[in-house]
């Protein structure tokens, strides 16, 4: 509608801002709303349609950016007390390159603080409802990116994704979202949780979308050594290359105890649809299944323990007003008051798998853990194309039914974790309700396919009706 | 009982190259504070480190030439701790996987003979930030600040292997770091300015009754800011433990710290109170694959090392060995030597006139050879000369003197000041003549015997001269008309 000029970028972000206005206040998908620029921006890309200058696809299309991705002048908080008053010199390259394609930018949204937590109530600045049903969590820790994407307060968002933190919101909110292989999206300007499972994704209202912003967020950056340099594709180009001859694989260790059965039989359903339409739906084993969680809390919270040790209120961010050095008062007390009790909970964990004596037992294991996790994917894309799972063991729960148990909110992760251990791509979409909540399935690709993922994608929303 | 000395450096070199190891910031000494810094050199959330190629290349410039093995694959990892002037609260360091290892340095030991110092291994590492107190200590200070401008510049550990040859007396301590210095110098990796921090040490030391195969607890010793330091750091740690030991007591494993003022070292840390720095493999940078075939390239761009250059002057030149250690002693003088060697045939010679009469004016007027205040074509020019004998010694320092502080070019300064030395003979026994002449004592004095009084004629007739008389020729006109 705005390459054919029947609105226009202004209209498009005046629209979203009223949204914000009507639904924030339940909602708070937002840490901040970026008003003023955003029009301001909104208008620059009018004239660029006028002007009828070539404009990329996100031309003048509202976008909303997780608090962890570094923008600059604007404020980022990464869900933290400790940075609550950061204002970053830099922007992060994903944003950059989307602010460069002429997105507008509307706002900041709420997180888990650093990105630690699947349901966004561990945020400093209070939790995000979901837009579906209030009462329930978004997911998290892209709660505030996936409930602005399904409140209609942004047309596009971008995320996180650590141990599901893209996925899992996505499918609480019934969107869609993925995460692209690691190293695909520079993680330059993504302040770090777990360096090696950190990858920055796209949140959107269907595959096609994800595809739209993938094309703008992905190619290699030399400001990351562990950024890919690997062709990038065109994603909308492969989009509607339909079903036939691809073999989809059905790990058996993810069906297994745990799921709901209601949400089981909603994803198998939708394997079914896909099975009817041409593609081959096979089962596959991915045998060292169990052991991701464990691995990935072990592997995760070492290098969060070393990523926030940063955070010592000697350069920026919240400094306490005990300013003695000597015995370690300043240190000690600005981390106890910036942190909260997750954050805490993980740099303890993470410091003890690192500690003498320990990193053997833990760390060399878990990283070896990781290993045959990866040869089980390795393994099963020699035969598949790509792999349905779960994303999550239910439907969205409800605020504080989990946040007093921990161990339980880290099993919502159980079959996310693995790829973020194995660095492949996946994207979780939705298939129908439970209860009226959203269900939602994941698709998994090979390294660098994500294009394969997102047409399986759209070729389920086209033949469920849903895109 | 007669104890044997363990002494082994943990050394750090700043490398000297024009950017930071993990960003572009530049490295300049003596910038003003935090005007050399970005988002990743100082800490901010998000940044990430992107390896520095030029400072690999130092690296594996000085780990061939303290003869190393270099690791295909070598890995960084991050050492955890607090410290203001650490900015991410670790440091990129390198752990197991270092670039080099097993490797040796040859020095003269105490008893003249060559002896190979064991390096244990090499690595890369990034320096931390510095602290500025409001006064003179970090005790006596109501505040300190943060410059960052130093955070991130490469930093090479070298450490010397204690099973291997270990230093054995503070003379061959000092003879290592001297040697480890002028090394890494004429890699031109490093200016190694101690005053500049670009040269700091730790030293571990132990003692064990001679003979002996284990080794006894050893002491790191830390906060030395010169080799002079060293030594008397070195010195009172050896009496310390002797003293020790001979009265029957036990050696702990610490960490001292060496006061200036007072000449000793003081317990700094226990063993058992040494942090935990939880090392682990840097997840924002890969694995560091060398190249064969690049450092088989910089194998062959390697310089010529202190060691083979002696050897050389005094094999090709015949050169002394006294001159020959002076020349190479530095590599800029060495330099400037090998420089004026393309245009001076008289190798001997040249090297007698740098090391008496530039060094002289070196000295006197405090400029640095570096500095370039005399162009090695001139100088040459100015020794062949001599060579030639189109103007005396003593003239040649004159036209040196002038040469030195205007840069003027010799020949310039011979013709404009008209100091071509006098070749005609008959000119020359003229003046010979007249010298005779109006000193008749001394020439019968001569002539009983007393010899040394011909130099005294032979003075008189370069101040009638002005030094141009070629001093050779006037003594053998001299001897011809007194004793003839």
């Amino acid at each position: 509608m705005l390459r054919k000029k029947e609105v226009s970028s202004r209209e498009i972000t005046e629209s979203v801002l009223q949204r914000i206005d009507e639904r924030e206040k339940t909602i708070h998908a937002f840490i901040t709303v970026t008003r003023d620029e955003a029009l301001k921006q909104a208008d620059r890309a009018d004239t660029r349609f006028r002007n009828g200058k070539r404009t990329s696809m996100l031309n003048g299309i509202p976008i909303a950016i997780k608090d962890n991705l570094c923008t600059r002048g604007i404020r980022t908080t990464c869900g933290s007390n400790i940075l609550s008053n950061y204002i970053p010199p830099y922007d992060a390259t994903a944003v950059r390159k989307v602010l460069n394609s002429g997105a507008v930018l509307i706002g900041k949204t709420n997180m888990d603080e650093f990105a630690m937590g699947s349901s966004t109530e561990n945020s400093a600045f209070g939790p995000t409802r979901n837009p579906i049903n209030p009462a329930y969590v978004p997911g998290g820790s892209s709660g505030g990116s996936a409930a602005a994407v399904a409140a209609g307060e942004t047309v596009f968002a971008v995320g996180s994704d650590t141990g599901g933190s893209i996925r899992l919101p996505a499918a609480y909110c019934g969107v869609v979202g993925i995460k692209p292989t690691y190293g695909r999206v520079s993680r330059y300007g993504l302040i770090s949780y777990a360096s090696s499972l950190d990858q920055v994704g796209a949140l959107a209202r269907s595959a096609e979308d994800c595809a739209m912003l993938l094309n703008h967020l992905c190619g290699y950056d030399n400001l990351d050594s562990t950024s890919a340099d690997v062709k990038k594709p065109d994603f909308l180009r492969s989009l509607h290359k339909g079903l036939r001859g691809i073999k989809i694989g059905l790990p058996k260790e993810y069906f297994v105890e745990g799921l709901d059965r209601r949400l089981k039989d909603q994803i198998l359903q939708a394997a079914a649809l896909l099975n009817k339409h041409g593609a081959d739906v096979v089962e596959i084993s991915l045998p060292h299944t169990p052991y991701a969680v464990s691995c990935y809390y072990l592997i995760a919270t070492a290098e969060a323990s070393s990523n926030l040790a940063r955070y010592d209120g000697v350069r920026y961010g919240f400094r306490s007003e005990n300013l003695d050095l000597d015995s370690g008062g300043m240190y000690e007390e600005t981390r106890s008051k910036g942190f909260g009790r997750e954050v805490k909970r993980r740099i303890m964990l993470g410091t003890y798998v690192l500690s003498a004596g320990y990193y053997d037992a833990y760390y060399l294991k878990a990283q070896a853990a990781r290993t045959l996790i990866k040869a089980d994917f390795d393994g099963a894309f020699e035969h598949v194309d790509c792999i349905i799972t779960p994303v999550s063991p239910s439907v969205p729960f409800k605020l504080g039914e989990k946040i007093e148990e921990p161990l339980q909110m880290y099993l919502v992760d159980i079959y996310t974790v693995s790829l973020n251990l194995t660095g492949l791509p996946g994207m979780s979409v939705t298939c129908g309700t439970v209860d009226g909540l959203p269900a939602g399935f994941q698709i998994v690709g090979k390294a660098f396919e994500e294009a394969m993922v997102l047409r399986v994608g759209h070729a389920y929303e086209t033949l469920a009706g849903t895109a | 009982m007669e104890y044997e000395n363990i002494i082994c450096f943990e050394t750090h070199v700043e490398l000297s190259t024009r950017s930071k190891l993990f960003c572009r910031c530049p490295t300049r000494y003596g910038a003003p504070p935090n005007t050399q810094v970005c988002p990743v050199c100082t800490g901010q959330p998000g940044a990430l480190p992107v390896l520095n190629k030029t400072a690999v290349q130092y690296a594996v410039r000085a780990g061939l030439a303290l003869n190393c093995t270099l690791n295909a694959t070598s890995q960084f990892a991050r050492k955890n701790y607090f410290y203001p002037d650490l900015p991410k609260g670790y440091q990129i360091s390198q752990y197991e996987m270092p670039l080099a290892e097993n490797g040796h340095l040859e020095i003269t030991g105490d008893d003249g003979n060559p002896y190979r110092v064991g390096i244990r291994r090499i690595h890369l590492e990034e320096d931390a930030g510095k602290l500025v107190h409001s006064s003179d200590t970090f005790e006596a200070s109501d505040y300190s600040l943060v410059d960052y401008n130093r955070a991130s510049v490469p930093l090479l550990e070298i450490v010397a292997d204690h099973t291997r040859n270990p230093l054995r007396t503070v003379k061959e301590a000092r003879a290592y770091l001297e040697k480890m210095r002028q090394v890494l110098r004429y890699l031109e990796v490093s200016e190694c300015s101690l005053e500049k921090g670009q040269f700091r040490c730790d030293v571990n030391i132990s003692l064990r009754p001679k003979g002996s195969r284990s080794f006894g607890e050893r002491c790191e010793i830390k906060n030395m800011a010169s080799f002079k330091f060293i030594g008397e750091a070195l010195e009172y740690e050896i009496q310390r433990q002797a003293g020790v030991l001979q009265s029957g007591g036990t050696l702990r494993q610490e960490t001292r710290r060496f006061n200036e003022l007072k000449k000793i070292t003081q317990p700094m840390r226990s063993k058992e109170d040494a942090p935990d720095y939880r090392y682990f493999p840097d997840p924002d940078l890969l694995e560091m694959d060398i190249d064969p075939q690049w450092v088989r390239q910089i194998e062959d761009e390697l310089p010529e090392f202190p060691d083979q250059k002696l050897n050389r002057l005094m094999e090709k030149y015949g050169i002394s060995e006294h001159d020959a250690l002076l020349l190479t002693r530095n590599k800029d003088v060495s330099d400037f030597f090998g420089r004026c060697a393309v245009y001076c045939e008289d190798r001997k010679r040249l090297s007698r006139w740098i090391i008496k009469d530039l060094f002289r004016l070196l000295k006197d007027s405090g400029v640095e050879i570096r500095d370039r205040p005399i162009r090695p074509k001139e100088f040459s020019r100015l020794v062949n000369r001599i060579v030639t004998g189109e103007i005396t010694e003593n003239v040649g320092r004159i036209v040196l003197d002038e040469m030195f502080g205007t840069g003027k070019n010799p020949d310039s300064i011979i013709v404009q000041r008209g100091l071509k030395s006098i070749q005609d003979t008959a000119v020359l026994a003229t003046i010979v003549q007249e010298v005779i002449s109006e000193n008749p004592e001394i020439v019968s004095r001569i002539k009983a015997g007393k010899a040394q009084l011909f130099n005294f004629l032979i003075g008189q007739v370069m101040e009638k001269t002005n030094g141009k008389a070629p001093a050779k020729e006037v003594g053998r006109l001299i001897h011809e008309q007194v004793l003839l």
